[in-house]
């Protein structure tokens, strides 16, 4: 099948046209809503129609994300939409198929899902939001919690270690990795139109603050006076270099782990130059192990960015292939291919 | 076989015989039963089988939890059943000759390779003597054949070792049967010619083992003679063999060609739908798209995936992925898309009896869902049957919009019988009618798309795949919504759509054929059944007919909604009896809905119903009717 969305000129659309009809309903203050902005100000930019994209969802309040574009959507069952998400890709390779998720959704009752779904190289762009607490059910401790936290479900402390969502993706060869926040709507943007451009799985994860229940998680990074010393800006091609004087940077150890290093003492030539397209994910793995937590050093920015072959187009190649050789299906042959007999 | 000459004293025809092969399971039992149905079918017979094997793939090797077994039955008239008990027991070792001696009739014909009846093997198998010369199996003929050593003895010159030579006693004892019951020989050993192309010395083997078992009944003259059984009478036409499950898998094929969806199945393996899954795999030149989900969740995910894609989704499942697909059911059934979900059902609770038979999931497929979730089940009845039930099953599903359930078991998934085959050109043709345009208009006067603006007779909403301008639409699990299909939580739209829901599925009851009911002559009785147990009761109806009684037969391939005249019809009769491989599910189905005092008839040991307890039920029956009739004073003139 080829790219309907290339073939066919897509109608002029503004950010207007991506909205749907439906009233907002997440708490006033929501990191959901600058997402849901940035997403819905970059579709026009996409060079993609209405009716040839599909959000897709499971439960959780990010998962209310499809009832708010005017595309295509359905908000499914808790943690199962990259499930669902399967089957539509690989049988639909001419659409744009997206999965709002977040962190209980995706790395807890999903989980299963999601890696298979990465590991496959199913062509979707998963977009998780993670505020490190499950906010629809009021405050329980999630997947990405840090250890100690304490909440409702926890008020001695969770005694669980977080799932680091990179890692995992990483850890299943996921060929786009990216991570991004709530606070920087070009970056999001950005971060957003190259996972979309990535044929095959996409896995973004973004840091978004839920103002209710876990309130400033990610100020320290994120803040506008704090992201020039705790976010590191991954850029391909580039040694990785952050701070208000560009005087931090990132380096390898002789181990093969990665560190936070002063430029001034290790000089600029030590330290490491980022590339996206390494097959073996190996390195990137390290950069996702960077920081502990959103209280140190992190990066953002596309971690990995390697081409395979997606799918579903592999599932249509095996159709062409067999059609090829066989011809196209004959029932009454098939109905005879074991042994039949006639009687008269 | 230029040698082979044709017994001087002719066969002795019969009209019937159920032959079973047992052995452990690397013994090529399932293989050799296999061949030899297959050749009964070329010969002409009418036939029916019954594979029987145990869960492990190689239990260990003499003892009876390895035993696995084909039991086929084949006439010179119409049958419907595998056969109640073999008239003749092949045994490879003790431990098959000990697990399956308890349902032979007296005078049974035993063959025994004797060579395995050695004192390692008796005692795996539990005998502390050898009951080949304890008396103990007085009542049968038994036929002691030597079959290790003949087949060793056979392909000695090839230079084969001992080891593997053995493993052809199989192909010995298919042509010790074949001679027995006269069945042609070149066919077979041109089969294995082709079956074992490549491997030239264990074609020879084989081919040698097959001569070898048949040569040795012809001259042996341990048997007074050979028998044979003519042709059945079948309309005509062109026959295949079918299994369940293959016909299962080409009804999908079938059902993709006469709606013009592209067919996508999600699953993952399971015993006994796993074949579903093999076989459509291999026709990807249909268009056909399979996928081995992550797990049984997925695999039902991906299927409604792709039906909102504007696929016919699928997907199969035995009774523990029944209960894991259940939560996605409910959301398919909130969203109102085609899907098919074929249960293959299996002895339960929890992982149960993978291999064998049992048709106790259907108050699941009935009732096991959160809230108001009704779906239509539909249920083959025999193995060919799977073929029609399915393409049922996606005519419903797709007109209505809605995921149904189609209840298959093991002993349909397995066994085969011959089927006339059909033409593409009369399967019953399957409209998808993918909305078009906006169906809708708002009050400023712009034209909308309303994804649950109903059809007014069939309450099906209107589907919209992807891809169409205009029509976007947005769907979910939360409730929406008449119309609109906005997000809703009041009560009296939920309570609308709560009710349009299960109008729309009781609905089908106005689009499916009224109960058919086999009553020739004004019975008293009505035996009614679902699924698998078809040929059992059948078989039980004809026998009490012979007897000159009269009984009516009905048996239900709707299950949900029920034919609209059921009621009407169970109030015909002054009994009724429900013949279950379960503890009455089906029976409460009726007495709920129809306050009709049907009795429950149940057996759940993992194999199919027999004829003869069917039999003794209605004869039973009839009893107790008669008496109940004296009794009240009633006429039976009716």
């Amino acid at each position: 099948m080829t790219d309907v969305s290339e073939s066919v000129p897509v109608a002029l659309t503004t950010r207007k046209d991506w909205s749907s009809d439906q009233e907002v309903r997440w708490c006033p203050g929501c990191g959901d809503y600058s997402i849901l902005s940035a997403v819905q100000t970059l579709m026009p930019d996409l060079g993609v129609s209405r009716e040839s994209t599909v959000f897709l969802s499971g439960i959780g309040c990010a998962a209310r994300f499809p009832y708010y574009m005017n595309t295509y959507g359905m908000h499914s069952i808790h943690g199962r939409a990259p499930a669902i998400a399967t089957g539509l890709a690989a049988t639909r390779p001419d659409l744009d198929v997206w999965v709002v998720t977040g962190d209980g959704d995706a790395l807890s009752i999903g989980g299963n899902h999601l890696i298979h779904a990465l590991r496959r190289n199913v062509n979707i762009t998963i977009l998780l939001f993670n505020n490190q607490i499950y906010g629809l059910t009021k405050g329980q401790y999630s997947p990405t919690s840090e250890v100690a936290k304490v909440t409702k479900s926890t008020p001695f402390g969770s005694l669980e270690q977080p799932f680091n969502p990179l890692s995992l993706a990483l850890g299943a060869e996921a060929g786009f990795v990216a991570r991004t926040h709530d606070m920087d709507r070009k970056h999001m943007m950005e971060t957003f139109r190259r996972a979309h451009a990535h044929k095959g799985a996409s896995f973004v994860e973004i840091y978004q603050n839920c103002n209710v229940f876990n309130d400033g998680a990610f100020e320290k990074i994120t803040g506008k006076d704090n992201r020039a010393d705790m976010l590191i800006p991954l850029v391909h091609g580039e040694a990785i270099r952050f701070g208000s004087e560009g005087q931090f940077g990132v380096a390898m150890n002789r181990d093969g782990s990665v560190e936070v290093v002063e430029v001034a003492t290790v000089g600029e030539d030590a330290l490491l130059v980022h590339d996206e397209h390494l097959e073996n994910p190996g390195l990137s793995f390290q950069l996702s192990r960077l920081s502990r937590g959103p209280y140190e050093p992190t990066p953002i920015g596309v971690f990995r960015d390697v081409d395979h072959e997606e799918y579903g187009q592999q599932m249509t190649e095996q159709i062409d292939a067999a059609t090829e050789r066989r011809g196209p299906g004959d029932f009454a042959a098939l109905l005879r291919s074991g042994s039949s007999w006639t009687v008269s | 076989m230029s040698d082979t000459t044709i017994d001087p004293k002719s066969p002795h025809l019969i009209d019937r015989v159920v032959i079973r092969f047992a052995g452990d399971s690397g013994d090529g039992m399932q293989l050799a039963g296999d061949r030899f149905t297959t050749s009964s079918a070329l010969f002409g017979n009418d036939l029916a089988t019954f594979p029987d094997f145990p869960a492990e793939i190689r239990a260990p090797a003499g003892t009876l939890a390895g035993v696995s077994a084909f039991q086929v039955h084949i006439s010179d008239h119409s049958i419907s059943t595998p056969g109640d008990s073999p008239n003749v027991l092949v045994a490879m070792n003790p431990a098959a000759l000990r697990a399956n001696v308890a349902a032979l009739p007296q005078g049974a014909t035993i063959i025994v390779n004797s060579d395995a009846f050695d004192e390692r093997n008796l005692a795996k198998a539990g005998y502390d003597v050898t009951p080949l010369g304890d008396g103990s199996l007085s009542a049968f003929t038994v036929y002691e054949v030597p079959m290790t050593s003949i087949t060793t003895e056979s392909s000695k010159e090839l230079g084969v070792k001992p080891r593997d030579a053995e493993r052809s006693k199989n192909f010995f004892a298919l042509g010790l049967i074949s001679w027995l019951y006269t069945r042609p020989v070149e066919p077979t050993v041109e089969w294995i010619a082709e079956k074992y192309a490549g491997k030239e010395l264990i074609k020879e083997a084989n081919q040698r083992a097959f001569k070898a078992g048949y040569h040795f009944g012809e001259t042996a003259e341990l048997f007074e003679s050979s028998y044979e059984v003519k042709p059945a009478v079948l309309e005509p036409g062109e026959y295949a063999n079918v299994t369940g499950n293959t016909a299962a898998a080409w009804g999908l094929i079938a059902a993709s060609i006469r709606s013009g969806l592209p067919l996508f199945l999600g699953t993952y393996p399971i015993t006994p739908a796993s074949d579903i899954l093999h076989e459509l795999s291999k026709h990807k030149q249909f268009g056909v798209r399979t996928f081995q989900a992550e797990d049984e969740i997925s695999g039902i995910g991906a299927a409604l995936g792709a039906a909102f894609g504007g696929a016919l989704g699928v997907t199969t499942t035995s009774g523990p992925g029944l209960d894991l697909k259940s939560e996605m059911m409910g959301l398919a059934i909130s969203l109102e898309l085609p899907l098919l979900i074929i249960d293959v059902q299996r002895g339960g609770p929890s992982t149960g009896l993978p291999t064998k038979t049992e048709q106790a999931d259907l108050l699941h497929a009935m009732y096991g869902r959160h809230g108001e979730a009704p779906v239509p089940i539909v249920a083959a009845k025999t193995p060919s049957h799977c073929f029609d039930a399915t393409i049922e099953a996606v005519r419903i599903a797709v007109k209505y919009r809605t995921p149904v359930i189609l209840l298959s078991d093991g002993y349909l998934a397995n066994g085969t019988e011959p089927w006339k085959l059909p033409d593409l050109e009369d399967l019953p043709s399957i409209d998808p009618d993918i909305a078009t345009g906006p169906n809708h208009v708002e009050d400023d006067g712009t034209e909308s798309f309303w994804p649950y603006l109903r059809d007014e007779t069939t309450l099906a909403r209107p589907w919209a795949p992807p891809g169409l301008a205009g029509l976007e639409h947005r769907i979910g699990g939360l409730e929406k919504s008449d119309g609109s299909g906005n997000v809703a939580y009041d009560g009296a739209n939920h309570e609308l759509m709560t009710r349009l829901r299960a109008a729309k599925i009781a609905g089908i009851a106005n689009d499916i054929p009224p109960t058919e009911v086999d009553d020739e002559d004004g019975a008293e009785v009505l035996v009614i059944g679902w699924g698998s147990t078809y040929g059992a009761i059948a078989a039980g109806v004809q026998r009490v007919r012979a007897r000159g009684l009269k009984v009516a037969q009905a048996h239900l391939v709707h299950l949900n909604p029920f034919p609209a005249d059921l009621g009407d019809v169970l109030k015909r009769y002054q009994r009724v009896l429900v013949p279950e491989v379960n503890l009455g599910q089906l029976s409460r189905m009726l007495r709920a809905e129809y306050l009709v005092d049907a009795v429950s008839l149940t057996q759940v040991s993992g194999i199919p119903l027999r004829a003869a307890s069917m039999e003794t039920a209605i004869l039973q029956m009839i009893e107790d009717s008669a008496d109940m009739s004296s009794a009240t004073g009633e006429g039976s003139d009716r």
